[in-house]
């Protein structure tokens, strides 16, 4: 089982809750804005804490309330790339993928950015990149931690269109070759079609 | 006027110098560590510690010094356990000036840092987690040299506030020329004499130009604070 997650969390007066128990490559995680979809991913990333419930990804529990289980974020190996991106700012682009760069990760710095097209940017700092090279750095930040899943919020917003199929491509590929499970938050459809296996719709409130 | 500085003036000077950067050094990890837990800890009793840390700036500074004399006197209840653990009297000496001068620039220095500290954008913190950082490398990494220009904008702008302190440190360890007299003191002690108008206005020129200095660095760094551009330290 790739995903078993079922978390309830109440945030500011209203109840965020996800129940999904699936063996797929891709689960879009898909409602409008400000449904919880985000607190979602913070939850099986380990940014916030449910009130209840348990999340476990590839077999591995990393929160269980009723047993007392809560991996903290810095053990999960979550390769959390996130809506705003949070690249370091006072950081080069390649400190910025060494950051996370753990023992044991299947891929090596070469190879991600071969994969990514981002080795002529090493030098450069974050806020001189494009929005489509920053979301590629992050890509690879992500992926250089080693992952043993990735959490993708919404990573098409900040891109242009002339962009988004390239990463949506390299989105496919990420799914297809390196085979982590990718738990993916959208508002697109469209978007949702075409990468997941699963479909996740979470109710407006 | 007559400008050439004398051997005592340069004493005077170099006290100063001396008797500020050491109560900006060891006044820097504390008033961090005081920035720190206003900025991010909450705790019952805060706002009390965020009114005592700010207690030396509206205090006057003479009831600061007399609070010193009663703490770090030869009877006081710290001044006692220093001399008899350590040897170590403050009183009338160079290091009681520096004490002083510390405690009175603590409310700046805190204030400075507290702000920047709550500048840092807590995401990065978190995205550093996620990338298996622990809270020490976070910090290290991410939170200090973030929130560094703000804490060197409260360095300098703590260090021209113990140029020019003044009322806390006479009333804690009096006037000795060589020990205890930094500028502001030998301006007050040249006003008392008769025809000494030249030392008076070569030490304020000096004055006014060290904090001056100190306080164009402060602003500088605060600006960078306030415009997101980090330095690149580490």
């Amino acid at each position: 089982m790739s995903f078993d997650i079922a978390v309830r969390r109440r945030l500011d007066g209203r109840d965020i809750a996800l129940t999904c128990r699936a063996d797929a490559r891709l689960i879009a995680l898909i409602g409008p804005s400000g449904v919880g979809k985000t607190s979602i991913l913070n939850m099986v990333a380990g940014l916030l804490t449910p009130d209840e419930g348990h999340v476990a990804i590839g077999g591995e529990r990393l929160f269980d309330r009723a047993a007392g289980i809560d991996v903290p974020p810095a053990d999960r190996h979550a390769g959390y790339l996130f809506q705003d991106l949070r690249l370091f700012p006072h950081m080069r682009v390649e400190q910025n993928l060494r950051y996370g760069r753990r023992p044991g990760g299947n891929l090596s710095q070469d190879e991600v950015l071969t994969f990514l097209g981002i080795g002529h940017l090493l030098h450069r700092m974050p806020a001189t990149l494009s929005g489509g090279e920053a979301q590629r750095v992050a890509i690879g930040r992500a992926l250089l931690s080693a992952p043993r899943f990735l959490l993708m919020d919404e990573p098409l917003s900040g891109v242009d269109r002339a962009r988004r199929d390239d990463i949506l491509a390299l989105i496919e590929r990420l799914r297809d070759e390196m085979r982590l499970p990718i738990l993916y938050v959208t508002h697109d459809m469209r978007e949702a079609e075409r990468l997941a296996d699963l479909i996740v719709e979470m109710p407006g409130g | 006027m007559d400008f050439a500085l004398s051997p005592q003036d340069w004493t005077v000077i170099g006290l100063s110098l001396k008797v500020s950067l050491v109560a900006v050094a060891a006044m820097l990890p504390v008033a961090f560590a005081l920035a720190w837990i206003l900025a991010r800890w909450r705790f019952p009793g805060k706002l009390l510690l965020d009114a005592l840390v700010h207690l030396p700036l509206v205090v006057p500074p003479v009831v600061t010094g007399w609070l010193l004399l009663l703490l770090f006197g030869i009877n006081g209840p710290i001044g006692s356990l220093l001399d008899r653990w350590f040897g170590i009297t403050l009183l009338f000496r160079w290091t009681g000036a520096a004490l002083a001068a510390a405690i009175m620039a603590m409310p700046l220095m805190v204030r400075a840092m507290r702000l920047s500290i709550e500048s840092v954008d807590r995401r990065l913190e978190q995205a550093a987690q996620t990338l298996g950082a622990s809270p020490l490398r976070t910090f290290l990494s991410i939170s200090l040299p973030l929130s560094l220009p703000g804490v060197l904008a409260g360095a300098m702008l703590g260090f021209a506030r113990s140029i020019g302190e003044f009322g806390a440190t006479i009333t804690f360890v009096s006037d000795i020329p060589g020990e205890t007299r930094t500028l502001p003191i030998a301006i007050y002690a040249a006003l008392q004499v008769p025809g000494a108008e030249a030392a008076v206005s070569r030490f304020a020129v000096i004055s006014v130009l060290l904090s001056l200095g100190a306080l164009l660095m402060s602003e500088l760094l605060a600006r960078r604070v306030a415009k997101g551009r980090m330095p690149h330290v580490l």
